[in-house]
């Protein structure tokens, strides 16, 4: 257990919101919550009177037209004028300074890959699985998709979910206000592991998130080290490049078919997290890959299991110094 | 006793051998042969212990979820099975529980309540269950050998698709399914045409049970919503079955196509549901609180305007597909307006509750609970319509407890509450005071330790249909709190089923009025109901009209025997003030039982690929319908029956005075509908595409087009001249000619169509827009063989002799489906056209 991600109370709750528009949504539910309580309450009251043996006379059609029809229609009426208002911001087509990303939903992972400036055409060279980087204060337009079937989007801290699917392009806008690490799940059931379909979301100041970008844009770092030499060696001879690709050692992603079925490894010693479902720390590798069914039963991926520990540890080496 | 009323229909003494002869018609049978009654208060019984039997089986399923759920991390349920236990939690509790519970309880209470002999489709009835109870035990026991659907009850494509679920799993939910579409239609068809024609004379509109107003209102959604299931459930088969792309996106099909039809379904399913529930209440509440219902009319409109609102909301279950906030916010008002009608029947049993004056028992314990725990559903209900709260508690363990408050607290609650009322009805036996206190205890108290931490986990971030959740998250303690309170809620539905036991193996007696209640079905009866059929003057029949159950119960009112000596009830005028005519319904039988097994076998050997055994219980399903068929429509000697001293009514009666005709347009309504969600679909891809029609795909040419049409209208003609003169005399022999012109017309017709579109290269593979033009002429084509059927039937019919005055309905009814078809024809003939046309 000491490999799965320690999580906070309240990672993913409705009501610690971290970003704009997360805070509307906040503001919104607890207004909801206090109007819904307080009609229950009064309903309730009205109830318990009915009950009682020397209760004051009320004329009926008092309580079916006051009650009925008209408390409810002022009542909604305002809750709707107020969260139609509140949320029109919220819909904005696209930001003029906005960062554009792009997130792919598969079984049972989510791709991310940067937009160039202009928004248009995606970047080559940064593609990340379950993690999602962005810069505090500016505005994100993410725009959603899926490789296979419906997924939805959520990262409760930072807004609200927008589902991914075939042959459509959704879309949604975050901002997010404080630095840190934010945790976001699969919302809409996706089969087997829609349960371990998790990813990060880390907010840095722009500062850090520029440099970031930069070093992911570079190709892998090359092997130092004969254990990584090895390991190198191995992933080649195992067959990883047919479903993963690491820059600059097996081609180039989104060029090729590889890059549609699993990750992307350029980078993976930078990741915080493994597969959505462990920390990615030392032993975590080799644990992921010598029993992924073990750890995320029904992926995609096979449990390399006949790997000696040797071998386990030669390739973990090597892929944790893709940093 | 009190002296004869000259103003009753019947005077005394009744004849001797009238209630013996009664008894004989009614009487059903014993033994094995219980298996073939038809009386829908006997078919009733079964279909209410079909649907409990259900919802325990669901149940125990609700109870292994929890059980995985109620600590982190936890391994008792392998993560494939959990997915399917999870999907059949959903799906038999709405399709094979919370449809049928409400329509079985109908079934049995309404005959009695409206004061009925039976309603008008008996054998129907009896078909309709024993199809869901051998189609619903089939498709349960697909569970245990693993090949249980595990797509979630709404069985989202491509999730559901052949590419990501091969097995046979998704195929037997689409199947399975079927059976409740089946029966639920009967029994929508039966309820209305019953309730509109088979009431007690007298029994007006404005003086019908508020129960009976919300089945009708009921049986109408139902029979414009679960087309749209239907359509949706055949499209999706066919192109797991042959790969015809309606909802595959690389091909031109769309995923939300199938969400737009199943939610069209599903919502207006959830009040479906729900509308029954009120109508008990409503119902219930005057004899609990011991005075009239308040704001009697406001409720009866609020049921109008929720079923017809709730047509306009299936797209809130959409909130988060990304269809634009705009048109999402057009059907979040529709949402919330939901709430006003709904605040009206609120308020109006609270108004009620204020005048009279509550007696505390099991009934009106669960009357309150349901009260609580409705209302509070209903707030979260408003709170999910508001779009932005909906973004973040979507697909959450909030939606979660909001869907369970609404279905527990507002359907469950009033179900038990109606079980522990009505059950004197059903057995002559009170349940037990002091248990039934335990029950609601258990269940009251164990639902809301259950379901109300799931509104904090949700919105602490818990998606709902997850088999397992990290430590740490601050949901350990919520879940081990709703397991526990899932044990506690399922411990008093065990007490209440011992309860039950215990009282059923009592002999049953005769049953009276311990609630006083004020309505029909509380006047003394046996299997033919009452032993005449009372003439009603008030809303609350039983405290207006004094000594009515002992003039009833002495044959003093309408119909106190069975005048032909078969089963008989009254149809009222469209006003309800006077009997109009005679109806005779059909006795026990065999075929439906017959029938429905070779239905359920036909659609569960089809799906495991057992063509041989599978065709076989298919012909022995037609064979036994035909059969059917043939022995209902049989005209008798007699022409008028004396049903009062002073009155007297014809038998039988046809066109829009007959039972069955209306039967049948409620069909071709159902019918109509599939068709449209069908064309709906055939609009909905082809203004997806960018060119319509997409490339390699065409128009068939105009001139065959034409002609088919023309062939159709020719079929219909044809038909018309073989029924002439059907009400006069019997149809002679040479009028087969015509019948079987219509027939090949009809065929040369759908030909030609057919041929059409396969020379302009129609291939239902390549595009979702051939797909669904493919679809439409399959659906042409089963009304070919389905009129090749009547037809030839017909052709039997006229040639012997059987086509006349006195048995009418046959024909008559043929030729609504006939031209029914002709129409449907050109439609499916022309809509290509006209859909590319309005495109350009």
């Amino acid at each position: 257990m000491s490999n799965r991600p320690s999580f906070e109370v309240g990672a993913l709750s409705v009501l610690r919101p971290a970003g704009d528009e997360a805070a509307v949504l906040n503001e919104l539910s607890w207004v909801l919550m206090i109007v819904c309580l307080t009609v229950f309450i009064g309903v309730m009251v009205l109830l318990g009177l009915s009950l009682r043996r020397n209760r004051p006379k009320l004329p009926a059609s008092w309580l079916v037209i006051g009650g009925g029809i008209v408390f409810p229609v002022v009542v909604l009426t305002g809750l709707l004028l107020y969260g139609t208002a509140r949320t029109v911001g919220l819909d904005r087509a696209r930001p003029p300074d906005a960062l554009m990303i792009s997130v792919t939903g598969h079984m049972w992972w989510w791709e991310v890959r940067y937009q160039q400036a202009d928004g248009k055409q995606a970047r080559k060279d940064v593609v990340l699985a379950n993690e999602l980087r962005i810069p505090v204060g500016r505005p994100v337009l993410l725009k959603l998709e899926s490789a296979d079937v419906i997924h939805s989007f959520w990262v409760p801290a930072l807004g609200g979910k927008m589902d991914t699917v075939p042959g459509r392009s959704n879309r949604l806008l975050i901002t997010a206000r404080a630095p840190g690490v934010y945790r976001g799940v699969c919302a809409e059931y996706c089969g087997i592991q829609h349960t371990r379909m998790g990813m990060v979301v880390v907010v840095q100041t722009p500062q850090e998130f520029q440099d970031w970008l930069a070093r992911q844009a570079r190709p892998a770092a090359p092997a130092s080290g004969d254990a990584a030499l090895r390991g190198r060696g191995l992933f080649m001879s195992e067959g990883c490049a047919a479903c993963h690709t690491i820059r600059g050692v097996t081609g180039t992603s989104g060029t090729t078919a590889a890059s549609q079925r699993g990750p992307d490894l350029t980078h993976i010693g930078s990741r915080l997290e493994l597969g959505g479902v462990l920390r990615n720390h030392r032993g975590a590798m080799s644990h992921w890959i010598a029993s992924v069914q073990g750890v995320k039963p029904g992926a995609r991926m096979p449990s390399f299991w006949h790997l000696e520990q040797n071998q386990l540890d030669d390739l973990s080496t090597y892929l944790e110094q893709l940093r | 006793m009190s002296a004869p009323d000259p103003l009753l229909p019947n005077t005394l003494p009744r004849p001797a051998d009238e209630l013996v002869r009664l008894r004989a018609a009614w009487r059903p049978r014993s033994g094995l042969g219980a298996l073939s009654v038809v009386n829908n208060s006997q078919v009733g019984l079964l279909y209410i212990v079909a649907a409990m039997l259900f919802l325990l089986l669901a149940g125990v399923l609700g109870l292994l979820i929890r059980a995985q759920l109620a600590v982190p991390e936890n391994n008792l349920i392998l993560p494939g099975t959990y997915n399917q236990i999870f999907t059949m939690h959903g799906t038999v509790m709405m399709f094979l529980f919370a449809v049928p519970i409400v329509e079985a309880i109908a079934v049995f209470l309404l005959p009695a309540m409206l004061g009925a002999r039976d309603l008008p489709f008996p054998r129907l009835s009896a078909y309709a269950f024993w199809a869901y109870a051998f189609g619903g035990v089939g498709f349960f026991c697909t569970l245990f050998v693993g090949l249980a659907p595990d797509g979630g009850w709404f069985m989202y494509p491509p999730l559901t698709g052949s590419e990501q679920s091969p097995g046979l799993n998704a195929d037997f939910w689409l199947l399975g399914i079927g059976f409740i579409e089946i029966s639920a239609i009967a029994g929508a068809i039966e309820l209305i045409v019953g309730i509109l024609m088979m009431r007690a004379p007298g029994m007006t509109l404005a003086r019908m049970p508020v129960f009976a107003w919300a089945m009708l209102v009921t049986a109408f959604m139902i029979i414009f919503a679960f087309p749209a299931v239907i359509a949706g459930t055949t499209l999706l088969e066919m192109e797991r079955a042959f790969d015809w792309p309606f909802f595959i996106a690389e091909r031109g099909g769309d995923p939300l196509l199938w969400q737009h039809l199943f939610w069209f379904f599903g919502h207006p399913e959830v009040y479906i549901i729900f509308l029954p529930a009120t109508g008990l209440i409503s119902t219930m509440l005057p004899a609990l609180a011991r005075t009239r219902l308040v704001g009697h009319d406001a409720i009866v409109a609020a049921l109008f305007v929720i079923g017809a609102l709730s047509f306009l909301l299936w797209a809130h279950h959409m909130f988060t597909a990304g269809l634009g906030t705009l048109s999402m916010s057009l059907v979040s008002v529709a949402s919330l307006a939901v709430a006003v009608p709904t605040a009206v029947q609120v308020f109006s049993w609270i108004a009620t509750l204020w005048r009279g004056q509550l007696a505390i028992n099991t009934p009106s314990l669960f009357l309150l609970g349901f009260l609580f725990t409705f209302v509070l559903g209903g707030l979260t209900g408003v709170m999910v319509a508001v779009l932005p709260f909906n973004w973040q508690v979507h697909d959450t363990y909030f939606i979660v407890a909001h869907l369970h408050y609404v279905l527990i607290g507002g359907v469950l609650f009033p179900v038990f509450a109606a079980l522990y009322y009505w059950m004197p009805v059903v057995h002559g036996h009170l349940l037990s005071e002091r248990a039934g206190r335990w029950v609601f205890g258990l269940m009251f108290g164990g639902f809301h330790l259950a379901f109300f931490p799931m509104h904090i986990s949700g919105l602490l971030g818990m998606p709902r249909r997850i088999y397992t959740y990290a430590d740490g998250l601050g949901w350990n303690t919520l879940n081990l709190l709703s397991t526990i309170g899932a044990f506690v809620l399922a411990a008093g539905v065990l007490l209440f089923v011992i309860d039950l036991l215990r009282i059923w193996l009592r002999p049953r007696q005769e049953h009276d009025n311990p609630w006083n209640a004020p309505t029909l079905e509380w006047l003394p009866t046996e299997s033919y109901s009452t032993r005449s059929i009372p003439e009603v003057s008030s809303r609350y029949p039983l405290w207006d009209q004094p000594g009515l159950a002992g003039q009833v119960e002495r044959g003093e009112h309408w119909l106190p025997g069975t005048i032909t000596g078969f089963r008989e009830t009254l149809v009222i005028t469209p006003r309800g003030t006077r009997p109009h005519h005679l109806a005779i319904l059909p006795g026990d039988s065999w075929l439906p039982f017959l029938a429905a097994f070779g239905t359920a076998g036909f659609f569960l050997l089809m799906t495991i690929k057992a063509v041989v055994a599978s065709v076989a219980c298919g012909v022995l399903a037609v064979v036994c319908i035909v059969a059917w068929l043939w022995q209902t429509d049989q005209g008798g000697s007699r022409t008028v029956a004396d049903i009062g001293e002073r009155v007297q009514v014809p038998i039988g009666a046809r066109g829009r005075w007959s039972h069955s005709w209306w039967g049948v347009v409620l069909l071709l309504v159902v019918d109509a509908t599939i068709f449209a969600a069908i064309a709906f679909s055939h609009i909905h891809v082809a203004m997806l595409a960018v060119v319509c029609p997409p490339p390699g795909a065409a128009l068939p040419a105009e001139r065959a087009v034409w002609l088919a049409c023309a062939l159709f209208g020719g079929s219909s003609l044809a038909w018309w001249l073989g029924g002439i003169g059907r009400t006069r005399r019997v149809l002679s022999h040479w009028q087969v000619l015509p019948v079987l012109a219509a027939v090949g017309l009809g065929i040369l017709g759908s030909y030609v169509l057919v041929d059409a579109h396969l020379l302009a290269g129609l291939s239902p593979r390549r595009d979702a827009w051939s797909a669904t033009v493919a679809a439409m002429l399959s659906h042409l084509g089963l009304h070919g063989v389905l009129l090749g059927l009547i037809g030839s039937y017909m052709c039997v019919r006229v040639w012997q002799g059987l086509c006349g005055p006195r048995s009418v309905a046959s024909y008559d009814n043929s030729s609504l489906l006939w031209h029914f078809s002709s129409v449907l024809g050109v439609v499916v003939a022309t809509l290509p056209f006209i859909v590319t046309w309005w495109m350009r």
